[in-house]
């Protein structure tokens, strides 16, 4: 395994049983779990290959319940990982031993819907599916939609500023949230934006977005929601060429179309795709697309009509525009069992990493240059209209160092992501997964700023304090990470 | 009074860094069109921008275009028009309100968060900004974000530059996610609705699957109220959603249709708060609420002072003009407090800043948060001394 974690602090750990003595009073008595048996279930997230048992997990019911135990944890130098529904593919929620996982799953309510000003209020363990549930028999919806949104909440989102295949129209979660709760570190509660479309002072919504639990605890949110559209029809189209389908992805784009998606996959997932849900992608190209577009039967006719007239110069072996329910339901089944089926003919991690997409056919190429290097596989899924790759890299858990082989392959192309003008992640978020590879995206002056901001909230290092930045060189600036000891 | 051009960002880091040494505080500029608008700083030199210019990036298919922060805004618009496209968070232009000349800059419009009606759709400047390149209050040059749409790498510091006002560093670069400009922009337009029936008819719009991309309602005496909703896309598009919420609307009258250049000039006139710029010695406020209380809230302020304004639906904002003095700020303020809202005094005499708050005072831990973020950008204080907050 070559992701290291921090030692673990020896005073902490030889005071356990004076810090659950101080935790048991705060919240109720079922929601401070201490047994090695319970604690197990939150010693990983979706990154399962990397395990650390905590001190003790703690599932709060209310924001002053989260408040007294970050005043308790601050006061104690105990170190806190927030958690969600441990989703994370990049490690976020991964707990270290000499720290209090605070669970906010018991945190699940709706608190408030608003139909007129198209806002909700919901506690922050709310997952994401259940937000646009609550709303759809108005006809309304949550727009960030990632795969994992029937177990992933909000919270996670909020942390990792998720997106989703419809995030080209409908942007991420940034650019869906209005509002939210925060408990600091030291306990203090404070409302950051709320119900409405601006937020007086410095953008600290935009800030807590993507700050992957290391500024505070966020126990309510309060999201746009807005009205679906009448309707929703894919098409799917294949390419004998990774340029012809980049070209048309391009004349799409320059026509003035923005398709609500517009999906991508190469051979080898369409393969695994197709023997798994049998949506009848075509097998005989190298490349294929899913686009879908929203309105009226009316208005994607004509979409629909335009984006066929596109693509016709890049001459589409396969085309098929959905007529029914069921073929649409079809087109989409495919794409989204692509982890799952991938998971059914090896092991596999998932990268996430954007490129400029201009870049793709040499992206593509350098990927598969890269994998074979280190005698592995690899399946290519993803969001075309962002530039947004997720390569499954393809392994043997059975065949020693394979894995090992995988993260290193999977290293050189988010390096590569960011070499071409892309970044190392675009929706994960960097976790412990990415850490390292930090200074490849950031120098230091850039990675400086950036902890002397988290230095303003933590400036003990107490939140989520192994992932995101490097471990070396986290004090590189001559006034330490605090901000407010500059001064 | 000194003005500094630097032509790099070399110079620019070259200039802070002595500047922070000197301990001297320095005033931002781009074409300086917005001098008169936050509290009164006390700075004796200036950072102009206007040597830092060009687009630097623009991939009309990967929609997105960066240039150096003085670049004119005008010349990034134009660079756009050429491959159909545009910012489409509709950055306004408040030349006529503010009385100011000059050449509007991009790097101002990321650095005050400007945007314009069409955001209920496509969002503010902030989310459409997604990479900066600036100088820190310790002469450092720092990269955030990038030059593509999605990106979760580290902490999103391209947010908290964005409507800062120049207080935390000197922008050199920004790059924006652009748009495609549509095939037909429509308005409708409804005559004579009263406040609360004009801002229900507007949520009705609003809360429909049509995709209203503008939508504001400018009271008038009489019967010359006019309720603007605004649509956009291709043609069978537009003209099929015009018709739905015609019929959706229905209860609120017949209303007209105003396209083209008639509806172009419509729109800027509500983006640049066009009905407030007369008479000009008025005070201009900009207050943001949730829709359903936007009425109760201009007219509590109606009710305690003398007051006008219009509603920019989309944005969710309502302008008002008052008379420039301390207690009109104070009714100003209070209703704002008592109906969940936030103002920002726009345009007001030079005294009548210095003596109340222009931007909405913040609850202390945010405050304290707010002091933090600005020594961590700007330890010394050098950059627009006080202009947002007493010692930020
Ligand atoms: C309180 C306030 C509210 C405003 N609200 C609006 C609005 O809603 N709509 C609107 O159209 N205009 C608004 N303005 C004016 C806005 O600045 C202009 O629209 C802007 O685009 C003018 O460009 P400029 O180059 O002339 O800006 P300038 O007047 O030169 O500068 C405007 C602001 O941006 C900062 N700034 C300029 N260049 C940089 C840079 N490179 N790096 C960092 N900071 C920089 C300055 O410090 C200053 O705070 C507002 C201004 C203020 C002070
Ligand atoms: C099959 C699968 C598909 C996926 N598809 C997508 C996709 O399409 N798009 C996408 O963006 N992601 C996707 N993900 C990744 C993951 O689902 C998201 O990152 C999600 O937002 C995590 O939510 P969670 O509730 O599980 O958070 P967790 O995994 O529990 O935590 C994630 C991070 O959030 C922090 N956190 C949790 N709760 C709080 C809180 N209350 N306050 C502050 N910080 C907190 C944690 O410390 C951690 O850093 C996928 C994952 C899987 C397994």
């Amino acid at each position: 395994m070559s992701i290291a974690f921090p030692t673990p602090d020896e005073a902490v750990l030889a005071r356990r049983d004076a810090i659950l003595e101080g935790l048991a009073p705060l919240v109720a008595p079922d929601a401070l779990i201490v047994t090695e048996d319970e604690r197990r279930a939150f010693d990983t997230d979706a990154l399962t290959a990397y395990r650390k048992l905590p001190l003790a997990v703690v599932l709060p019911s209310t924001t002053e319940e989260v408040s007294a135990v970050m005043r308790f944890c601050s006061e104690n130098g105990v170190k806190v990982v927030a958690r969600g529904a441990g989703t994370s593919l990049a490690g976020g929620a991964i707990p270290q031993e000499d720290a209090v996982v605070i669970g906010v799953s018991k945190l699940n309510r709706v608190l408030e819907t608003n139909f007129a000003d198209r806002t909700m209020r919901v506690q922050s363990g709310i997952t994401n599916l259940a937000i646009s549930q609550a709303v759809a028999h108005e006809g309304f919806f949550y727009a960030p939609d990632p795969s994992s949104q029937l177990a992933c909440t909000i919270a996670g989102n909020v942390a990792m500023n998720s997106g989703g295949a419809h995030c080209l129209k409908y942007g991420v979660t940034t650019n869906n949230l209005l509002g939210l709760t925060v408990v600091l570190v030291d306990g203090t509660v404070v409302e950051i934006g709320g119900d409405m479309l601006d937020a007086p002072g410095y953008d600290f919504l935009g800030l807590m977005t993507g700050s992957e639990g290391q500024l505070g605890i966020v126990t309510e949110a309060t999201v746009r929601i807005l009205r679906a559209a009448e309707g929703a029809r894919p098409a799917l189209m294949g390419f004998e060429s990774i340029e012809e389908c980049g070209a048309c992805v391009a004349a799409i784009i320059g026509a003035g179309i923005i398709p609500v998606a517009l999906e991508y996959m190469d051979k080898p997932a369409i393969e695994i795709c197709e023997a798994f849900a049998h949506a009848g992608y075509p097998l005989d190209v190298e490349a294929m697309l899913i686009i879908e577009v929203e309105g009226s039967d009316e208005e994607m006719e004509d979409a629909l009509a335009r984006i066929v007239e596109i693509a016709k110069p890049f001459n589409p072996r396969a085309l098929k525009v959905a007529q029914t329910e069921a073929e649409a339901a079809a087109i989409w089944k495919g794409r989204k069992s692509a982890f799952g089926a991938t998971g059914r003919v090896a092991d596999y991690i998932c990268m996430d990493g954007t490129i400029p997409t201009g870049q793709l056919k040499y992206v593509l190429k350098r990927i598969d240059e890269i994998v074979k290097g280190y005698g592995l596989g690899v399946a290519n899924v993803f969001h075309a209209g962002d530039g947004n790759l997720h390569p499954l890299v393809m392994f043997d858990t059975n065949k020693p160092g394979e894995m090992e082989k995988a993260e290193e392959a999977g290293a050189d192309i988010l390096k590569l992501c960011v070499e071409v003008g892309g970044c190392l992640t675009g929706e994960h978020g960097v976790g412990i997964e990415k850490r390292d590879l930090m200074t490849t995206q950031y120098n230091r002056e850039d990675l400086r700023q950036q902890l002397r901001v988290r230095g303003v909230f933590d400036p003990m290092w107490l939140l989520n304090p192994a992932k995101v930045f490097p471990l070396e060189g986290r004090d590189l600036d001559e006034a330490g990470a605090n901000g407010r000891e500059a001064a | 009074m000194t003005t500094h051009r630097p032509a790099s960002e070399d110079d620019v880091r070259a200039l802070v860094s002595d500047a922070a040494a000197r301990a001297v505080p320095l005033a931002l500029a781009g074409g300086a069109t917005k001098r008169a608008v936050g509290r009164p700083a006390q700075t004796q030199e200036t950072v102009s921008t206007a040597g830092l210019t060009g687009v630097t990036l623009y991939e009309p298919a990967e929609l997105v275009i960066g240039a150096r922060a003085g670049t004119p805004l005008a010349e990034v618009e134009r660079t756009l028009a050429e491959k159909n496209q545009r910012l489409a968070f509709e950055p306004a232009d408040w030349r006529a309100l503010l009385g100011s000349e000059g050449e509007p800059t991009i790097g101002a419009v990321a650095a005050g968060n400007i945007s314009g009606p069409r955001r209920i759709m496509v969002g503010a400047a902030r989310d459409a900004l997604i990479g900066v390149r600036f100088v820190n209050g310790r002469g450092e040059a720092v990269k955030n974000g990038g030059r593509v749409m999605k990106n979760v790498t580290g902490l999103d510091l391209v947010k908290l530059v964005a409507g800062a006002w120049g207080t935390l560093g000197v922008l050199t670069e920004v790059t924006f996610k652009v748009l495609p400009i549509p095939e037909r922009t429509a308005t409708l337009v409804f005559s004579g609705l009263d406040d609360e029936r004009a801002i229900a008819a507007l949520s009705a719009a609003l809360g429909s699957p049509y995709e209203v991309t503008g939508a504001a309602h400018i009271p008038g005496d009489g019967g010359g109220a006019g309720t603007l909703v605004r649509i956009e896309g291709f043609e069978a598009s537009v003209r099929y959603r015009l018709g739905e919420l015609k019929t959706l609307l229905s209860e609120y009258g017949e209303p007209g249709l105003v396209e083209g250049e008639d509806g172009a000039a419509l729109w800027r006139g509500v983006r640049d708060a066009a009905p407030l710029v007369q008479p000009s010695e008025r005070a201009v406020w900009k207050i943001s609420t949730a829709p359903s209380r936007g009425p109760a809230l201009a007219a509590a302020i109606g009710a305690a002072c003398e007051a006008r304004w219009f509603y920019d639906w989309g944005g969710g904002l309502i302008w008002l003009a008052t008379a420039a003095d301390e207690a009109a700020a104070a009714a100003v303020r209070e209703a704002t407090r008592a109906h969940r809202g936030h103002a920002t005094l726009v345009r007001a005499p030079a005294d009548l800043r210095a003596a109340v708050d222009v931007f909405e005072p913040l609850p202390a831990p945010m405050m304290t948060l707010t002091r933090g973020i600005k020594a961590s950008f700007d330890p010394k204080g050098i950059f627009e001394p006080g202009r947002m907050y007493a010692g930020v």
